[in-house]
């Protein structure tokens, strides 16, 4: 679980230095009145729910596991 | 955790459908402006919902013509996991009316229909629980949930269509013109229906969960 937390924080932060560019740049971000932001808050409150999904679905397998 | 392609689907269907939902574009239509979008989230969100309860209802079905407990379980799960959409339904589209109806609740014949599907399904466990008895809680509200089904469609897809309603379809009143069919854009309906499908899925990924949680549970019972 751990693993997956150190995956997804550095996905999280790779795409932030993908988008962080020098000032007098127009970064990604900041083009077509800022949607680009609506679509990473968007993106990453899926990934959260995936994520979430994912860690019950282990929990629950490992749990009927015991039970077999 | 159990491997399986739709979860999959599922998860690459919704990062596609927000990923074009947000970036494509949209008609200008009426007084929605950029609020179309909405189409791709709170609709699709909706048409998810229905497919659940569907699902639900075969369950019961099968379960007054097996007797097998298991699929009284899934007929149960189905009908949460709708009912937790339906009030993300609800509340999602009350926002988008506030800002093109110009309230979030103006007693649009749809919005009043959905209200009272959703307590129909919130009776529907409060009828469960109700009885102790298993084998006749799960016969009862089988048929309950059946008669819930019918009772749900013809409110919400006939009768807004026949009186004067804001939602598209409705008579008299210019209502969006979203889901006409005849002006549905077709890059829209390129989102529209892979959001359908990933919507749905996400919805049966969560009742599998639910699924199996009462099977741990209820072990005891289920000969299946």
């Amino acid at each position: 679980m751990r693993k997956l937390f150190f995956i997804l924080m550095a996905f999280i932060f790779s795409v932030q230095q993908l988008f962080a560019q020098t000032p007098d740049e127009v970064s990604a971000m900041e083009t077509n009145g800022k949607i680009y932001v609506v679509l990473a808050v968007c993106l990453t409150i899926f990934a959260g729910i995936v994520a979430y999904l994912i860690r019950i679905d282990r929990k629950l397998s490992k749990l009927e596991k015991q039970n077999d | 955790m159990q491997k399986s392609w739709w979860k999959i689907l599922a998860v690459l269907l919704l990062l596609y459908t927000f990923t074009a939902g947000f970036l494509i574009q949209v008609p200008i239509i009426g007084n929605l402006y950029q609020t179309i979008r909405n189409l791709f989230f709170h609709v699709p969100m909706w048409f998810g919902q229905m497919i659940l309860l569907l699902v639900s209802m075969i369950y019961s079905i099968r379960y007054l013509r097996s007797g097998n407990l298991a699929d009284d379980i899934r007929a149960r799960e189905f009908a949460r996991t709708g009912i937790i959409f339906g009030v993300l339904g609800l509340v999602t589209g009350a926002i988008w009316a506030t800002y093109t109806w110009g309230e979030p609740w103006s007693n649009d014949p749809k919005q009043i229909a959905v209200a009272i599907a959703l307590l129909i399904y919130l009776a529907y466990f409060v009828l469960r629980n109700s009885m102790p008895d298993m084998d006749k809680r799960a016969r009862v509200s089988s048929v309950y949930n059946i008669f819930a089904y019918f009772i749900y469609i013809p409110l919400i897809m006939i009768l807004p269509r026949l009186v004067q309603s804001l939602h598209p379809g409705g008579e008299g009143v210019e209502g969006n013109p979203a889901m006409n069919g005849r002006d549905l854009d077709p890059t829209m309906r390129m989102i529209f229906w892979p959001a359908v499908i990933g919507w749905t899925l996400l919805g049966v990924w969560m009742t599998s969960l639910l699924i199996r949680i009462s099977k741990l549970k209820e072990k005891k019972w289920i000969h299946a």
